[in-house]
């Protein structure tokens, strides 16, 4: 019998309804859970006042990030050194202490397999295609680049999915976003997710997992891949998908928890089965032009508030919606713009490069190549934090740390660090940051800090030249070889 | 969790849209391992400046706030349900929320109302100096002035909110039932249980 054609979404789905609800709720199998310090404490603490254990150690890895401070973990003698926030020393201590009692895998802050958990779930090869992945963590959406269902929960379902590996679900609707063409010289992934979210709003994805498709996506390695469904929650939508191909198992193989000998033959032979089918529908279907995608950035508090390199500070008048007029004022007024100042006029105080958005190998030398003899701009602070220790190790061994050192960058160690500014990374009141995470909101990267989201290049373009600045001006040694 | 079967009383009458969880609660208030106590970092930001709706006297305590389109977008942090709980909210009013915050919400006993836009511009212009009342019963937000909105809620969800059920102890009863998948599973995908497990030397605890 003939199947009505499915989408990837659907297919990954149907092979893990537990059980279907009356009311069309379905209780999901959930394969892999990612756990940190900052959302797990208080579901342990359930777990345990409730007498529970968790129901499959061995589908769950821990790691810290959040509060991790990104200067060196040990002194010269190998001694580890003390975290100077007790109140951070002290979560970070409760997630060693829970992971040990109920027999959960923990990669501790001292190891080079250690970094911020979006970039440890798919180096380890413990993200793997047709998943259900989630933790405590919205940006869990990044796991979608290799076609894994992955998104983030709160923390009573993080406790749900310890004591029970299932969740209670509803259907989501599916949206394709599709983006064909070729990429123009100096136009990055992130430039491409914030197009993206530029066009359908911060709130356009809402009930929606997105699946992002057409020969721009299928070109792109799955460091790129990871940057686009990484700000999928961006544009509201929990989860963005990538349908698993030659690129996906490529980057799997051999990976220390990926599946090896017939397991990895049997496992590759269903991925190929869960690409959407010819034929089968979306409830939204959204359309870009690579030719239309210049090197973007945002100019408010919104990551919906995207404009060209190119474009200026928008005048709030200019927007049709009262309450978005009434934002955009806000939002100009928070980040000390005037309508109509060139972006490229804006000066900045800090870049930071890193966060789980942009600080895989490609982030690094994407923006190496144009710190590469080049040097940070007077009065500019300028932060590299790879996003873990083996990318770190890497980068090491392709030079690209003392290209960044020598241009007066700071090489860091991993972590979220000024993404979030949970730890001592934060970016001073009424400063201003050129940054390639994932959010410019209010406060994010510290109390009056104003942000502007851009890709790892435009953000090394910044340092370098101490304002906003176009990349595509910069000449640059690897700049063709790159294609930064 | 309590049962809640109606919220009434004043109501912040905000309506900004685009509430992101780092508005509501700060990431540096995350350190804690606790639930208790967030409410003191709720809304920091927009507390810190002079003549913020949250420091008006006239809406001290209420129980309901009304708010724009996509409230709680952006982090999962659970610390925002928890820190709105702590300032005494149990229902928000929106045209929409993030799809995170809003199951967040349910879980703490905070009914998350979805009304069209033209109903929440007429709840925040009675809110300055009425009360409203939210019934999960009839589903309806209702005014002194005979105003009666309908709303919907997820079936189950209402029902725990209405009953205080514990979500966890519910799917613990249906172990047979996932006990059978995994054995399915084990079949078809052996190698999702079947992973390497981490030594201690990767882990860095050797």
């Amino acid at each position: 019998m003939a199947q009505r054609p499915q989408t990837l979404y659907e297919k990954i789905w149907a092979a893990h309804v537990v059980e279907r609800r009356p009311d069309g709720t379905c209780l999901i199998y959930i394969d892999r859970h990612l756990v940190h310090e900052v959302t797990s404490p208080q579901a342990f603490e359930g777990l345990r006042a409730a007498g529970r254990k968790v129901r499959r150690p061995e589908l769950t890895l821990a790691v810290p990030d959040h509060n991790l401070p990104t200067t060196p973990r040990k002194d010269a003698n190998g001694n580890l050194l003390p975290i100077a926030d007790p109140e951070s020393a002290q979560q970070l201590d409760a997630l060693r202490r829970n992971t040990a009692e109920f027999g959960v895998d923990y990669i501790d802050a001292t190891a080079a397999a250690q970094g911020i958990v979006h970039v440890v779930g798919p180096e380890q090869g413990f993200t793997l295609p047709g998943t259900t992945l989630v933790c405590g963590d919205s940006h869990t959406s990044a796991h979608g680049a290799l076609g894994a269902l992955a998104f983030g929960i709160g923390t009573s379902e993080v406790e749900h999915v310890l004591a029970t590996q299932t969740l209670l679900l509803s259907p989501s609707k599916t949206m394709e976003v599709r983006v064909d063409g070729v990429l123009g010289h100096g136009v990055s992934a992130k430039d491409v997710v914030l197009a993206i979210i530029g066009k359908i709003g911060a709130a356009g994805g809402t009930g929606h997992v997105i699946e992002f498709t057409g020969s721009v996506i299928r070109d792109l390695s799955i460091e790129g891949r990871l940057t686009i469904a990484n700000m999928s929650i961006e544009g509201g939508a929990r989860a963005g998908l990538i349908a698993p191909d030659e690129t996906t198992f490529a980057y799997l193989k051999g990976r220390p928890m990926a599946p090896k000998g017939a397991d990895w033959d049997k496992a590759v032979e269903w991925w190929r089965t869960l690409p959407t089918d010819p034929g089968a529908v979306y409830d939204k279907v959204v359309t870009l032009d690579a030719a239309d995608i210049a090197p973007n950035l945002t100019w408010g508090t919104s990551p919906e508030d995207v404009v060209p390199i190119t474009g200026v500070v928008p005048d709030p008048d200019s927007f049709a919606d009262p309450s978005k007029r009434e934002a955009a004022r806000k939002s100009l007024d928070y980040m000390g713009l005037t309508p109509g100042t060139a972006m490229q006029d804006v000066a900045v105080q800090h870049v930071f490069i890193g966060s789980c958005t942009n600080s895989r190998i490609e982030d690094l030398r994407a923006a190496a190549a144009v710190a590469r003899d080049r040097k940070v701009a007077d009065g500019v602070r300028a932060l590299v934090v790879p996003g873990s220790g083996l990318v770190k190790r890497q980068a090491e061994e392709e030079g690209l740390d003392r290209i960044f050192v020598q241009a007066g960058f700071e090489w860091r160690e991993p972590g979220c660090s000024m993404c979030l500014a949970m730890n001592p990374d934060k970016v001073p009141a009424g400063e201003r940051c050129a940054s390639t995470s994932n959010r410019n909101f209010v406060g994010r990267q510290g109390p009056g800090a104003r942000t502007h989201l851009l890709s790892p290049a435009m953000a090394a373009a910044a340092a370098v030249t101490g304002r906003l600045f176009d990349v595509r001006e910069l000449k640059s040694h690897d700049f063709d070889r790159e294609g930064i | 969790m309590n049962p809640v079967t109606t919220v009434s009383g004043t109501a912040y009458p905000w309506g900004a849209k685009n509430i992101d969880t780092d508005v509501i609660i700060p990431a540096h208030w995350l350190k804690t391992i606790t639930r208790a106590g967030l409410g003191r970092g709720a809304f920091e930001t927009v507390r810190a400046q002079p003549g913020n709706i949250f420091d008006d006297p006239r809406y001290a305590g209420a129980p309901i706030l009304i708010a724009g389109d996509n409230f709680g977008c952006g982090s999962s942090r659970e610390h925002a349900a928890w820190a709105l709980a702590d300032m005494g909210i149990q229902a928000v009013i929106a045209p929409s929320f993030s799809d995170i915050f809003s199951g967040n919400a349910f879980k703490n006993g905070i009914v998350p109302v979805v009304l069209p836009q033209d109903a929440v511009d007429r709840l925040i212009a009675v809110a300055k100096d009425q009360t409203i009342t939210v019934d999960l019963e009839t589903m309806t937000v209702t005014t002194p002035f005979q105003d009666r909105f309908a709303f919907e809620l997820d079936p189950f969800r209402r029902e725990c909110l209405m009953k205080g059920l514990d979500e966890v102890g519910l799917t613990l009863a249906r172990d047979e039932a996932i006990g059978s998948f995994e054995g399915q599973m084990a079949e078809g995908r052996p190698w999702i249980a079947g992973r390497q497990r981490l030594d201690a030397a990767t882990a860095g605890t050797a």
